[in-house]
């Protein structure tokens, strides 16, 4: 064991029925490190983070983070020790403002106390946030009620919404999907930002462009299984990432 | 932190918010009686309103005024739970077992109904909400199912066993000193809960309940608990519930199976729909729209409930969202004639 390491995975199964969605996955993930997990669709990536975050139990195995067994515990628990995690569907409260979005996140009990209850201090700490990941404050684009905003504010909200729960470990699902370069290329910075911070990041991801720009390692997985890990040139290389992206005859 | 140690950027930035937040927590700046009524009357209307009914209606009515009353806090109650996440169709259990607490502390412990009112409030609101706790993890339909289910078991188990009078009930209960406290202690109930439980409603607290009903993953994503955020919003409707119950038992001096009935479970929840779910003041004005025509339609005699019926069907064909809904649209359309 690593002792520089935040979070470890060891022998993680999880079964849906009969399907083995992840079949023994083990990884180490040091502190500050910018973990890339890519794979074809189906391949267990989000069930992976589930498994991590407590929305999904293990069937087997288990996962230390901090030092502490985190395996079964549910989400809020998770949580509160650090751990923030975006969704690749976002789903803000439409009717809402943006700022408005953030008040959950900035209720939680992790924050909470930092923050101060009164009334409107949150929204002063939601504005704040949201002008980080590049609401712009002049354009008042953080007071436009999130059903419309375009798909690039949402996943900006969708990230600052972990953002504020300050967490260590932050987990970011298909951050960029459905996003144009130019929209990518805005967060990138802020994604950046936040690694020289020292906050340790994990990043699924199928455009593996802007990934390898920023990974540090890359974990592929293929039918729940770990097929290759490394940085990213490495794993790209590797005959069994290409049958699982390619098919069988390249 | 004083204006003094704010360098140029930050107080650029504090400009710019003021404004715009001015204008989107409706802060306004008050520079007429005009301007200060059209935002006071719809807060003074309900409040006078309420005040002087009592005054001026006969005794009849005024019981009707009391019914009014207790159903418009069940409806609230169950906007609340609606607004939550939990659609209940059972506030009857609330009702039934605010009415059963105050009556039996009030019957074998003999107790003042001025104790036994708030003391079965909070019994009943804490033994409701551990008994629906196993539940509030099935959403939707499954919730409602088992609200509906419980006070008619409840029903059953009374009358098989004949604990607190069986099918007698309870009776020779000591009645509040008289009509007029009554009535205020009810309409002084339904403002304060209409009017608090509005702003909670609004307050950071409320928009994680309401997170809840929309998005619970997310919720949870922040950290929260939203089972022991449920909990306490089944507390505090189930508290509703049973006061409204435990004063209805003082009133009739009599506790007995029919507080578990299925009108206390359905009419609150006709009113909160005919009057506009999400709002409290939707389910209050309803609930003092439907109560009062179900009296008038009593001269009709047996065709009533069609008659009832058929308003109801109207009201939600027509207005859908809700007669309140409605209403505050309207009123916030007037704001645009007012000159600058």
């Amino acid at each position: 064991m690593n002792p520089s390491s935040l979070l470890q995975v060891a022998g993680l199964y999880k079964n849906f029925g009969g399907v083995q969605a992840i079949r023994d996955l083990s990884f180490e993930l040091a502190q500050g490190e910018l973990l890339g997990l890519i794979g074809p669709n189906g391949s267990g990536k989000t069930t992976a983070v589930n498994l991590i975050t407590g929305f999904v139990k293990p069937t087997e195995g288990e996962i230390i983070y901090n030092g502490k067994d985190i395996s079964g515990l549910p989400p809020y628990k998770i949580i509160r020790m650090g751990i923030a995690r975006t969704f690749q569907m976002v789903k803000p409260f439409y009717q809402l403002p943006a700022y408005k979005n953030m008040i959950i996140p900035l209720y939680s009990p992790r924050v909470k106390k930092l923050i101060g209850g009164k009334y409107g201090d949150r929204d002063a700490v939601a504005l704040d946030l949201l002008e980080e990941v590049g609401f712009e404050r002049d354009a008042f684009v953080a007071y436009k009620s999130a059903s419309v905003l375009p798909q690039g504010y949402l996943k900006r909200l969708e990230l600052a919404k972990a953002i504020a729960l300050q967490p260590d470990l932050i987990i970011l699902d298909e951050l960029f999907s459905g996003l144009s370069l130019a929209e990518v290329a805005s967060i990138v910075p802020i994604i950046e930002r936040l690694r020289m911070e020292g906050k340790t990041i994990i990043m699924i991801e199928h455009r593996l462009k802007e990934l390898f720009r920023i990974a540090d390692r890359v974990i592929v997985l293929n039918y729940g299984e770990k097929i290759a890990e490394g940085n990213a040139a490495d794993v790209m290389e590797s005959d069994a990432v290409k049958k699982a992206y390619l098919g069988a005859e390249a | 932190m004083r204006n003094g140690e704010l360098n140029s950027e930050q107080r650029r930035k504090e400009r710019i918010d003021r404004g715009i937040k001015a204008r989107a927590s409706d802060i306004f700046a008050l520079s007429s009686w005009r301007e200060m009524l059209y935002l006071a009357a719809p807060r003074l209307i309900p409040i006078v309103g309420c005040l002087v009914l009592p005054l001026v209606l006969g005794i009849y009515w005024q019981r009707v005024l009391l019914n009014v009353a207790v159903f418009a806090l069940l409806a609230i109650s169950w906007d609340i739970l609606e607004q939550s996440g939990m659609i209940s169709l059972g506030q009857a259990l609330f009702f039934g077992m605010g009415a059963y607490a105050a009556g039996v502390l009030n019957h074998s412990f003999g107790w003042s109904p001025y104790l036994t009112i708030p003391v079965a409030s909070i019994l009943g609101g804490l033994i409701c909400t551990f008994v629906l706790l196993p539940v509030l993890r099935l959403r939707g339909i499954y919730f409602s199912m088992v609200t509906l289910i419980i006070p008619l078991m409840l029903v059953r188990i009374v009358e098989a066993t004949k604990i607190f009078g069986g099918t007698e009930g309870l009776s020779g209960i000591t009645p509040l000193t008289n009509r007029w406290i009554e009535l205020y202690v009810i309409v002084g109930a339904l403002l304060v809960a209409l009017f608090g439980f509005r702003r909670m409603m609004g307050s950071d607290y409320g928009l994680v309940l309401k997170g809840i009903s929309d998005n619970d993953r997310s919720v949870m994503n922040a950290g929260i608990n939203i089972y022991w955020f449920k909990a306490q919003a089944l507390f505090i409707a189930s508290a509703i519930g049973a006061f409204a119950g435990a004063f209805t038992t003082h009133v009739y001096m009599f506790v007995g199976m029919p507080v578990f009935a299925l009108d206390y479970s359905i009419l609150p929840i006709a009113a909160a729909v005919v009057g506009g779910p999400g709002t409290m003041a939707g389910a209050t004005l309803g609930a003092f729209i439907l109560v009062p025509l179900s009296e008038i339609l009593r001269g009709i005699g047996g065709l009533r409930i069609v008659f009832y019926g058929l308003f109801l069907v109207v009201f939600i064909v027509a207005l859908p969202e809700g007669i309140f809904h409605y209403i505050q649209r309207k009123y916030h359309q007037f704001e645009r004639w007012v000159e600058v």
